[in-house]
């Protein structure tokens, strides 16, 4: 080494320091995201996988590997087919208004407005409202007895509807404060997309004739799908893992029944409110492990059928 | 409602504090007390309950004769206190110095006593003398060699009702006549159809019948578990009896459908939405905080079939307590004779020690709320008859599973027949 010209060395030098820079330090930049997402979520998931295959309580040291015992039994368990279902069921009931309201809530906002900013705020405002407020004054409007919801119906000649008692009721209270949280968050993407539609198709559109209505269907939703797209699958992922409102619904709404089981038939237990009963009142940490990684298999399944079936839509939406 | 988020928050902030804390070689984290701080030194101490005990002046009063010591209390949700409990014993991390144990989780807790300083250690064996005896075996460890828990209250059952109401009903409103109307069960669901006859608006005879069901199970010699700590529910007669009871009271429309503790449950208080309600002595302070409009309105009589035990609790000290000295005086002053007194005044439960329940201060007790009900001779009479009953370990996880059962009858979603089929399947998986 040292025989070598001093000029040489220290070119070769720099030029493996910048190799090297150019190789390997984009890979330096993106690792602090890799090494958190491994720890926090590539080793839990593994983590989970592997206590999912033994019988593990918290209250015991003792760890017997079982196979895929804990699956069995999950299968053939009444109460997490009945989370499945709720899920399912609250999950429709709140996305699919929800993502139509959104539209046509960022369609409303995508033009000339005065206090534009202040209305588009304000859309974002329930989103930052704590979910437990939410669940407690929406816990309240759907009360039994003194609820103001049942106060309106009763002008209507409605009995009074025992919201939280009802399987389909409870689904519907759930639903309104998820989309109470979620419908101005998701038009404010929507908002932004369709900001990027360029403005000659509408003028276009309009000296043609077409109505508000027909240019959102046949250039405003195609134009946005992508975005569509992603809202599908980020909105179907978060409805598959709703656990507070119906936790928070159970302790505030008097329905009975401990707050975890979601009512006295569990009308309204989603998949993660089952997970948590498992783990975090009964310490099955075993038991809880596997209906993780069955909810985790549904989120992916639900993901991916609304992808390919959003993917589809080429015209109008609607 | 945020206990719930913290039930979460805690444990993995704790674990992921000691994780760093060990990481930084240890040793840091632990030196700031050994068993027994130096006289004068600060000493924190936390004490976990799951209501209000009524120990806030009690605080003051000990502040006064031990300046070093600072209590903070930590109040949290019945079910969420008590789960945070076990997750804390378990991952060793989190629990405070004193813990409130109420006597459907007693038995949970004192099948660890490894978990639990022994309170003998601190001369605490010499109360056994002051307390009820069943009170004081229920703090023990199961080979009875440590003593794990000291009693707070005992909760002696009676039955408090609405006397606006009652008149309404054209029922008698005296205590001793109202008593005299339901001597049994039976004969308080009959008294119950006839409020309903009378057709009070807006008002049910009763709130729920969860508790009813509690109340009547533990006026049996025996209840959910056996002595060898087996769940008998399916087997055992008088269960099915107070299941049966129960069920008569939703079928004949008389009650308001609300479960207890819940939100709605606190405001039918306050809108009168029942008029009668099993009272177990710490029930008469719930009751006066949530109806406060309604001071003078409700009585209190003997309750339908016999004495019986709701409720009651225990102090308790984890091992991980850094001040188990300071705690063991702390429990040994909250629990003392003229403290248990003191709280009975003030918060209405009532005392585990029997010397007080002859003592004229208690017996001469009324109270203004309650028509100057003597509830002082009331709840020692309860008190002294009192036969203790043999609790298991899931004892409050059996009772959720029941209560889910006679919910689902409430709402009319199943017979009493499908629902004690489920609820049977459902005890089989308690493990």
């Amino acid at each position: 080494m040292s025989s070598l010209p001093l000029a040489a060395t220290r070119r070769r030098g720099r030029s493996v320091r910048h190799t090297l820079d150019v190789r390997v330090s984009p890979y330096a930049y993106v690792a602090p995201f890799f090494l958190l997402f491994c720890a926090f979520g590539l080793f839990p998931l593994a983590y989970t996988a592997w206590v999912s295959l033994h019988d593990w309580t918290l209250l015991s040291d003792e760890h017997t590997f079982v196979g895929l015992k804990n699956f069995g039994t999950l299968l053939a368990d009444g109460y997490f087919w009945n989370a499945t279902f709720n899920t399912l069921s609250i999950g429709v009931l709140s996305t699919v208004p929800q993502l139509l309201l959104a539209i046509w809530l960022a369609h409303l906002l995508n033009r000339r407005l005065r206090m534009q900013t202040l209305f588009r705020i304000s859309l974002l405002l329930p989103n930052v409202t704590s979910v437990v407020a939410v669940v407690v004054i929406f816990s309240q409007l759907f009360g039994r007895d003194f609820g103001m919801i049942n106060w309106v119906l009763s002008w209507f000649g409605a009995g009074s509807v025992d919201w939280a008692a009802g399987t389909a009721s409870s689904h519907v209270a759930l639903s309104t404060m998820i989309m109470w949280r979620w419908t101005g968050y998701n038009a404010l993407i929507f908002l932004a997309a369709m900001q990027a539609v360029p403005r000659e198709l509408y003028e276009a559109a309009t000296i043609d004739g077409a109505s508000g209505f027909t240019q959102l269907r046949r250039i405003t939703i195609p134009m946005i799908r992508p975005t569509i797209i992603f809202v599908v699958i980020v909105s179907s992922i978060g409805a598959m893992q709703i656990i507070a409102e119906p936790l928070l619904f159970g302790a505030s709404s008097g329905a009975g029944g401990g707050a975890v089981s979601g009512g006295p038939d569990r009308q309204y237990q989603t998949l993660a409110l089952f997970v948590y009963e498992q783990g975090f009142t009964k310490f099955d940490f075993g038991y809880a492990s596997a209906a993780s990684w069955l909810m985790f298999l549904a989120v992916v399944v639900v993901a991916g059928v609304n992808y390919l079936l959003t993917r589809r839509v080429k015209g109008g939406l609607l | 409602m945020t206990p719930r988020f913290r039930q979460l928050a805690v444990p993995l902030l704790t674990a992921s504090l000691l994780a760093l804390a060990s990481a930084c070689g240890g040793g840091a984290a632990n030196n700031t007390a050994g068993p027994a701080a130096a006289p004068g030194e600060k000493v924190k101490l936390t004490v976990g309950l799951f209501g209000d005990f009524g120990f806030k002046p009690l605080y003051e009063e000990y502040k006064k004769t031990h300046p070093n010591i600072e209590i903070v209390e930590s109040v949290t949700q019945f079910n969420d206190h008590h789960n945070n409990l076990v997750k804390r014993l378990a991952t060793n991390a989190g629990a405070g110095d004193v813990e409130a144990v109420e006597v459907g989780y007693i038995s949970t807790f004192t099948a660890q006593p490894g978990k639990f300083v022994d309170l003998k250690q601190y001369g605490l064996d010499k109360r056994q003398s002051d307390y009820l005896d069943w009170k004081w075996q229920q703090g023990l460890s199961k080979d009875g060699q440590q003593v794990l828990g000291l009693g707070t209250d005992v909760g002696g059952l009676a039955m408090c009702y609405r006397k606006d109401l009652f008149k309404k009903a054209g029922l008698p409103t005296d205590r001793t006549e109202v008593g005299g109307l339901w001597p049994t069960w039976e004969q308080y669901i009959e008294t119950g159809k006839k409020f309903a006859a009378a057709g009070v608006s807006g008002t049910k005879f009763v709130d729920a019948p969860g508790e009813i069901f509690r109340a009547m199970v533990n006026q049996a010699p025996v209840g959910l578990y056996d002595a060898q700590d087996q769940i008998i529910v399916a087997t055992n007669p008088d269960v099915k009896k107070a299941w049966d009871l129960s069920n008569q009271l939703t079928q004949n429309g008389l009650t308001a459908k609300l479960a207890a503790f819940s939100p709605p449950w606190n405001t039918g208080f306050a809108k009168g939405s029942f008029a009668t309600i099993i009272c177990p002595a710490w029930m008469t302070g719930f009751i006066q905080e949530q109806a406060k409009d309604a001071s003078g309105k409700w009585d209190i009589a003997p309750v339908p079939g016999g004495s019986g035990n709701s409720g009651g609790s225990h102090l308790m000290i984890p091992k991980q307590s850094k001040h188990p000295k300071e705690a063991a005086e702390l429990i040994d002053f909250l629990t003392s004779k003229d403290n248990q007194a003191r709280v009975f005044k003030e918060e209405g439960t009532f005392p585990s020690i029997p010397a007080l329940y002859d003592d004229p201060s208690i017996q001469n007790f009324t109270k203004p709320f309650f028509g100057d009900a003597p509830i002082g001779k009331i709840y020692s009479a309860a008190a002294k008859s009192l036969k203790p009953q043999h609790l298991g370990p899931k004892e409050a996880d059996v009772r959720t599973v029941i209560g889910d059962g006679l919910g689902r009858v409430e709402q009319g979603k199943q017979t009493p027949d499908q629902a004690w089929a489920q609820v049977l399947e459902d005890v089989k998986k308690i493990k």
